[in-house]
């Protein structure tokens, strides 16, 4: 093979052989805990695309993973690493859901506008905070991200639990169902599979424009390959951080309102199951390429849809799922790994590059 | 003291990782998995010392792959430390379910807590300092050795120097992927203490996810301490503080003024984080980092 053809096959062979090796890795944690792993596995896809209603329900699983997983890339290429993203999905849905069940009358149409954009706005909100901590003081977004996802979760557990966001109709700690006006709509009958999934499809090709072809775009990636050349050319750094973080969070946001809008209806104060932290995974699995999110995405959801039915039947913990996370992130971010295996002259372009710039953590 | 003690044991260990040019997010994902195995093996033996052991051991372990990813694989030293953390939470997810949730019953218990003779009798300091469990007295005495080890050693001075510039300590003859492989796993054996605090001496169970975003807030208290085992521990006692202080204020049933509401428990939970986020946007200003830290060193 020569050159060319091997870093395509690498290319195309890193994701696959990654989660390959990431299911090697998980099978042997579940084979350690006692139970059969070939069994826990067909579960995994059972439960992900054989049982009724499977398939669509792992398309439902995925929408959430393509909003999320663009966000986390677009902060990758800026060089940020947005860990923020499962605050973001909790505040964006906490402000989608309260337009849902607040507003009254609306036609359909804009009742879910001003929903889904109350969403990317909480998501902004949430978001900036990190980006102007990191654009203003250099407090670096690792450490205030992560923060700020547990300040997220305390604070929709007050509002929802015992704060002013209670249904006060129901035993059960939630918010009041959104008005069937703010409801996405079902696209096949009889599944859960609502227009989300359309939504995020063109969030793809938005992404993909706003990087490659639009002067925001263009700096962020500038930023992103070093912030010094950014800064000598006369870009503005602390801006091109903070939109960033901006975006990425709208986005995590927009995953938190459809969510809300297309899946669940209400709010309970325990909402997401790690999809911000999945989404990293997604992310990484994707190169940052918005393009590829389309297949990052569908894996995450089969694996997410599937480890529920998995859990259910096999007594096997959905936290499996991390470890394949986990051992598909540590290939995909071992280039030198990658580079031995195939033989290759140069290693393949490592998916991210953060802590070498500005490495003050 | 109590609640300072898995904290400055984790920022210890992010101290002498970050003094040899790693950043150790991983810090978290080491404690838990301590945590974890630490209660494990106290369980199956009934012997808590044994399982202080293994947890120890399983930093070392989980931070000799963070070394290996991040200073051999040039593993982007963010992204392995979250790595390491997801794999945390999934493992010990995975057993819990697996077999200790049935199991959790009757757990090993707890550490005894120790009197020292006749210092424990001192008034106001006695019981400060001289009566305590175990690990609280390990964390003490880490401080110092810490201290005294990066800054009166040789190994200190070359791991500071690896820190610093990695180059210049290559060209006097330092093997620097050596020297970081050392401070890495040192680091991981003092979060893997830190981590047995959690299961073995403060509740004597095992829970998912019980160490809570403590090992970045160790690192909050890192950056606060100016990467100084004694500024660390006083950032740790500052932290651990408001911790308590909130808990405090729950047990008063303090109210908020004019309006007389409790205030919500939520927003006390919150305490901690929103201070972690103001150290590191204020300190960071003020404080130097080592210069090569978070830089990967590849051998010419």
């Amino acid at each position: 093979m020569n050159q060319r053809s091997r870093r395509i096959a690498s290319a195309v062979l890193l994701p696959v052989i990654s989660v390959v090796a990431g299911f090697v890795v998980a099978g042997l944690a579940v084979a350690l805990s006692g139970a059969d792993p070939l069994q826990s596995f067909y579960a995994l896809f059972q439960g992900a695309f054989i049982n009724p209603r499977a398939f669509p329900d792992t398309l439902v699983a995925t929408t959430p993973y393509i909003f999320l997983g663009l966000g986390v890339a677009l902060g990758f290429r800026a060089g940020l690493f947005n860990i923020g993203a499962e605050g973001q999905f909790y505040i964006g849905a906490l402000f989608g859901v309260f337009i849902g069940y607040s507003l009254h009358g609306l036609p359909a149409v804009l009742h879910i506008l001003l929903a889904l954009l109350a969403g990317i706005l909480g998501g902004f909100l949430w978001a900036a905070v990190p980006g102007i901590l990191k654009a203003r003081f250099g407090a670096h977004e690792v450490i205030t991200t992560i923060m700020l996802n547990y300040v997220a979760f305390a604070l929709v557990n007050f509002l929802i639990n015992n704060g002013p966001m209670v249904d006060k109709t129901s035993s059960a700690p939630r918010t009041p169902y959104i008005d069937p006006a703010a409801q996405l709509p079902i696209l096949v009958s009889g599944t859960r599979l609502h227009a989300g999934l359309i939504l995020g499809l063109i969030a793809i090709p938005v992404v993909w424009f706003l990087l490659d072809r639009t002067t925001i775009g263009f700096r962020i990636r500038t930023v992103g390959f070093s912030a010094t050349a950014a800064r000598a050319a006369g870009i503005s750094v602390a801006w091109t951080i903070l939109a960033t973080m901006g975006i990425s969070g709208g986005l995590a946001g927009l995953a938190g309102a459809d969510e809300v809008l297309g899946v669940s209806h209400y709010m309970p104060p325990s909402f997401s199951t790690g999809y911000g932290f999945d989404a990293i995974a997604v992310a990484l699995l994707a190169r940052s390429n918005p393009w590829a999110m389309l297949p990052a995405a569908f894996l995450f959801g089969a694996l997410s849809s599937g480890s529920r039915f998995m859990q259910f039947q096999t007594q096997v913990s959905a936290d499996v799922i991390s470890v394949v996370e986990a051992t598909v992130i540590m290939f995909i971010a071992a280039p030198v790994l990658f580079q031995w295996i195939f033989r290759l002259r140069r290693a393949p372009a490592p998916p991210v590059k953060l802590a070498s710039e500005e490495g003050v953590l | 003291m109590n609640e300072a003690t898995p904290l400055t044991l984790a920022a210890l260990g992010g101290v002498i990782s970050e003094r040899s040019g790693v950043v150790n997010i991983a810090l978290e994902g080491m404690m838990l998995m301590s945590a974890f195995t630490g209660y494990v093996v106290a369980f199956q033996t009934h012997n808590l010392w044994l399982g202080v052991l293994a947890g120890v051991l399983t930093g070392v372990v989980i931070s000799a792959l963070h070394a290996a990813l991040s200073i051999s694989l040039m593993v982007d030293q963010i992204v392995s430390g979250f790595v390491i953390n997801i794999l945390a939470l999934g493992i010990t997810g995975v057993f819990f379910k697996g077999f200790l949730q049935e199991a959790s019953v009757a757990g090993p218990g707890v550490l005894p807590t120790w009197h020292i003779p006749l210092l424990s009798k001192i008034p106001v300091v006695g019981p400060i300092l001289f009566i305590h469990q175990p690990i609280t007295y390990a964390m003490l005495i880490a401080i110092v050795l810490v201290q005294f080890l990066l800054f009166r050693t040789i190994w200190g001075l070359r791991t500071r120097a690896v820190g610093e510039h990695p180059l210049a300590a290559d060209t006097v003859g330092i093997n620097v992927y050596l020297v970081r492989y050392v401070a890495v796993i040192l680091s991981g054996g003092l979060a893997g203490l830190g981590g047995t605090y959690f299961s073995l001496q403060q509740i004597g169970q095992f829970l998912p996810n019980m160490t809570g975003g403590r090992g970045f807030i160790a690192l909050a208290a890192m950056i606060f301490g100016k990467w100084k085992p004694l500024g660390a521990f006083y950032a740790c006692l500052l932290f651990a503080g408001a911790e308590a202080f909130a808990g405090q204020i729950q047990i008063w049933g303090w109210h908020i003024p004019v309006v007389g509401w409790p205030i919500p428990f939520q927003f006390l939970g919150m305490l901690p984080y929103l201070l972690t986020i103001v150290v590191v946007a204020g300190a960071m200003g003020r404080a130097v980092a080592p210069a090569a830290d978070g830089k990967p060193y590849r051998k010419a």
